[in-house]
């Protein structure tokens, strides 16, 4: 029999009030039957099992490998224990696939292909230490490294040391540019490039609001703001990308300040960045006084107090006082993100005032 | 989504922009005027309020063709009547060179210096200007003209050439060419009415027999649908509808016909995907957005025989099934966009069309949508940024479903194929089995008449080149720019390959979108590989690091090279050339970075052509 709940073979429900013809007569009262509630469950119902994924054979390094169906080639790799190195991706947002550090080699593809969000397809060979992969990954690294300020990217500097990047070939940076003039490029308006030195996006970090600053010197453009902000989490779009080519940058509507704009500082963009260009007041300014010690922080798992979600908490707590709170990706409850409330509402925890006399 | 709109409110005229594409606002909540007593509390929301997104550019261009740039408060208005989070909003219109979302003033002179124009003396077009008038993008005449500097306008063929484009309430946009300084200064003048102005016949074959795509083009009254019906128009669409989708799905997939727009892959292939699939609806999109510099078939195709594209687009829609179909056409082409539109109105209202809805949508400026998946997002409204493929616009398209592209060339060789009954094998009876019809070329630079040729291909480059009538000035040939600035230079050892997609992909070179751009033996071609580097430079859309990066460090690396700076050895610099174009070839998204560094390199490969 068919358990789709569509099939019309099965037994037909009984009419409401009428007994079936094999249950004897008057030994339960109907209305009991009717009232009494179901048996409470011990346990909140499990949800209906996912269809079991069909398993898919392809050929990672040479090696025979078997995954479910519908998986990314990045996923396959990391079943492999093969360490792709990634950017723009992360596991609670849509890949975007634009840094292309995780690209692999696939055979019969005249390009290579971004593993983050690449499907695996039954009979693929997949390559992802060749020649061409080494070298693509390497100049993007190249790329980013020379143009963006990494310094606050330990993933992205340890990908430039695995890789041989030389950042430096490019010649001397070029001069920063002043605040808000990359905020002014119009698109396809040509600015002859300098002649010994290479173009970066450095310019003054925005400070305009209490919580967070966003220091675009560091940025990849890695989207992963713009989807925090907007469809994958926080559904506010305040930030997207503004501008074209080199001159794209992160911006909110007229490059406007960020109290001015859409903004409800959840701060699930700090979450996401994979750089520290978004980063808490609090950091900034702790890095700017040379007191930021990673170090020496500790980290307290607790439960938000605002609210009756429940948000899973990290605390990061520095010489007993906390700097910064996170959310583990990994939690089912917020999927990393929070609101302002969890992010930045610590305040009161270390408000040590005088105390009751 | 919190639409969160701020700052002072748009101004009449701006408001009168967006409403006069819109209509009247209907509620206070989308910007009309506020009444509590009948509005309450009821929002608008929901899918409704969001399903007009897809207006979002040509709202853009209501105001920018008003007022000549896009505030703030007028942006926020287009804001709130589309339901667009001002933050997107802003995104896109930045993203689109032809919308300025700084004040600009209502009259610019768009001065192309690309490649054919700089052939031509757009070079010293420009110096000029820059003493008489002042620096490009600065306003003068009292803040209400200025001059800026312009990629490939597409009219090469009468180069240098200029678009201008006056805003206000009876918008004007014209191109003329070929222009001096003082000719652009005299074109700043305010006008009431647009016209383009007439310039050199862009066919230089015109009425000679035999022609198949050109056949009408410059002969037929492009504004009447009787003189076009009275040399033929419409028999092809009669006869595809007696014959029905599948068979016309056959005949195109039989007489071999690949696509013009560059990558050559087999039309009849991709209408029978899309006819195949079962998501419903099937969009239909012409891509007529070719801003390939050097390239201008599509233009002189639309503007000279547009009933034959709104034709050819129905026998699509007829193959593919698809109601709902969209010509997409590149912002610098008035007079196409004039003509495509009175043609898809005239055949409309005539009842030629059927069920069939063809909608026009006007480019802004990026070459980048000329990429399929760009233009998708484009008409989506959205910033032209292409898509990761797989899935394929025949699976995943236009607004997510099955979405058969194709480029204008390509549409008009249906006609023909499925015009009779033996149109197949006269299709097939001309070319090479692998390249089969005829081809027009974009040929342009130092030749004697520059134009559109319509040849068989396996024609020879030199035949080509002789039948435009040699290099002008009886000068010796330097190099030749097959493909356009994603495309190859030859040499002249190369002016007997066939112009075949087989012959030329031998030899390392390709054909591209048909450009044949000739380079005399005093041409520069240190700045012909500049300007090159310059406009993958200013055209990459930014989204993926090789792309973004790449172009920037490619262009670098040519200034310090013409500078006579090398970092470095020479052999070095040339080295990391090469490692640039291939990292931007093999991980970039889409075909812009792919081939940013195609001509470019080509030109390195052969040392007597760039002395650096």
């Amino acid at each position: 029999m068919s358990h789709d709940g569509l099939s019309m073979d099965r037994d037909p429900a009984p009419a409401p009030g009428v007994p079936r013809a094999s249950e004897p007569p008057g030994a339960q009262p109907l209305t009991d039957i009717l009232l009494r509630p179901p048996a409470r469950p011990s346990r909140p119902p499990a949800p209906p099992p996912e269809p079991e994924r069909a398993a898919v054979e392809l050929t990672i390094d040479g090696v025979t490998v078997t995954i479910p169906a519908g998986s990314t080639i990045l996923e396959a790799c990391r079943a492999q224990g093969i360490d792709t190195p990634t950017l723009c991706y992360l596991e609670n947002l849509t890949p975007v696939n634009v840094c292309r550090v995780c690209v692999v080699e696939v055979t019969g593809s005249r390009v290579l292909v971004p593993a983050c969000s690449r499907k695996v397809e039954a009979g693929m060979d997949v390559k992802t230490n060749s020649d061409r992969v080494r070298h693509s990954r390497k100049m993007v690294l190249e790329f980013l490294g020379s143009s963006v300020d990494l310094s606050t990217a330990p993933s992205a500097l340890g990908y430039i040391e695995r890789y041989g990047a030389d950042t430096a070939r490019y010649g001397p940076a070029d001069a920063p540019s002043p605040a808000g003039e990359r905020d002014r490029h119009e698109a396809g308006h040509h600015h002859a490039p300098p002649i010994d030195a290479a173009q970066t996006v450095e310019q003054p970090v925005k400070v305009d609001n209490d919580l967070y600053v966003r220091d675009y010197s560091k940025c990849i453009l890695c989207y992963k703001c713009v989807e925090a902000c907007g469809e994958d989490a926080q559904n506010t779009f305040a930030i997207a990308v503004a501008g074209r080519g080199f001159d794209a940058r992160i911006s909110t509507e007229s490059a406007v300040p960020l109290p001015d704009s859409a903004c409800v500082y959840c701060g699930n963009c700090i979450g996401v960045c994979p750089t520290g260009a978004l980063m808490f007041k609090s950091e900034h300014d702790m890095r700017a006084a040379g007191t930021w010690d990673e170090s020496a922080q500790t980290t307290t798992q607790t439960i938000c107090p605002y609210c009756g979600v429940g948000c899973a908490l990290d605390l990061h707590v520095q010489d007993n006082a906390i700097v910064t709170v996170t959310s583990p990706l990994d939690s089912s409850v917020t999927d990393g993100h929070l609101c302002i409330k969890g992010r930045f509402g610590f305040q009161f925890v270390q408000n040590r005032g005088p105390g009751p006399a | 989504m919190d639409l969160h709109v701020i700052g002072p409110l748009a101004s009449p005229a701006e408001r009168a922009a967006v409403d006069a594409l819109l209509g009247p606002p209907e509620s206070g909540w989308r910007g009309g005027q506020r009444d509590a007593r009948t509005e309450g509390h009821v929002a608008r929301g929901g899918h409704e309020a969001r399903s007009r997104r897809d207006l979002l550019i040509p709202v853009l261009h209501a105001i920018q063709s008003r007022i000549g740039w896009i505030s703030q408060p007028a942006l926020n208005y287009a804001c709130r009547r589309l339901t667009v989070p001002p933050a997107e909003a802003y995104g896109v219109a930045s993203f689109y060179a032809l919308f300025a979302t700084t004040p600009r003033p209502p009259i610019v002179a768009h001065v192309c210096d690309d490649l054919a124009c700089a052939l031509a003396g757009a070079g010293d077009v420009a110096a000029d200007l820059e003493r008489s008038v002042g620096p490009a993008g600065e306003p003068v005449d009292g803040g209400e003209t200025t001059w800026l500097r312009s990629p490939c306008l597409g009219l090469c063929e009468r180069a240098p050439a200029m678009m201008v484009t006056q805003a206000g309430t009876n918008p004007v946009t014209f191109v003329a060419g070929p222009v001096d300084a003082v000719g652009v200064e005299r074109r700043l003048e305010p006008r009431t009415g647009g016209s383009t102005e007439s310039g050199p016949p862009p066919i230089p074959q015109r009425g000679q027999p035999g022609l198949r795509l050109l056949a009408r083009v410059d002969v037929v009254d492009p504004s009447s649908l009787d003189d076009y019906r009275a040399q033929g128009g419409f028999r092809a669409l009669a006869r595809a509808r007696r014959i029905g989708p599948q068979q016309v799905i056959e005949e195109v997939t039989a007489s071999g016909l690949v696509g013009r727009g560059g990558a050559a892959f087999p039309t009849g292939r991709k209408w029978a995907a899309v006819a195949a699939q079962p998501a419903e609806p099937h969009y239909l999109v012409c891509n007529a957005d070719e801003s390939e510099p050097g390239t201008f078939k599509d233009r002189v195709l639309m503007e000279g025989d547009p009933f034959a594209v709104v034709e050819a687009m129905a026998i699509e829609a007829l193959a593919v099934g698809a109601t709902k179909a969209y010509l997409y056409i590149r912002g610098e082409y008035p007079l196409a966009e004039a003509r495509m539109l009175g043609a898809i109105a005239a055949s409309g209202e005539a009842g030629l069309l059927g069920d069939l809805d063809i909608e026009l949508r006007r480019g802004a400026g990026a070459y980048i949508c000329g990429e399929e998946t760009a233009l998708f997002e484009s008409i989506e409204g959205k910033r032209g940024e292409p898509r990761n493929k797989p899935p394929f616009p025949v699976e995943v398209g236009l607004f997510g479903k099955p979405t058969a592209i194709n480029n204008v060339e390509t549409l008009i060789n249906v006609l023909d194929i499925v015009g009779s009954d033996d149109g197949v094998a006269a299709f097939k009876a001309i070319g090479t089995e692998a390249s089969a019809g005829p081809k027009l070329f974009c040929v342009s630079g130092n030749v004697g008449r520059p134009g559109v040729y319509e040849v068989d291909f396996g024609t020879t480059l030199r035949e080509l080149i002789d039948l435009a009538g040699g290099v002008s000035g009886g000068l010796t040939l330097k190099a030749v720019l097959l493909g356009g600035a994603a495309g190859v230079f030859v040499g002249p050892d190369a002016l007997d390959v066939p112009l075949t997609f087989e012959a030329t992909r031998a030899i390392g070179a390709t054909l591209g979108s048909g450009v044949v751009m000739i380079f005399d033996e005093t041409a520069d071609m240190v700045a012909a590989l500049t300007r090159i580097a310059r406009f993958f430079r200013d055209e990459s859309c930014g989204q993926c690091v090789p792309c973004r990066v790449g172009t920037v460090r490619q262009e670098e690396l040519l200034a310090r090279l013409a500078a006579g700076r090398a970092n470095g050895a020479r052999d070095d610099e040339l080295v990391l050339l090469r490692e640039i174009g291939q990292a931007m070839r093999d991980a970039s998204i889409c075909g812009l970075g792919q081939t940013a560094s195609s001509a470019i390199e080509s030109a390195f490969r052969q040392p007597q052509l760039v002395a650096l």
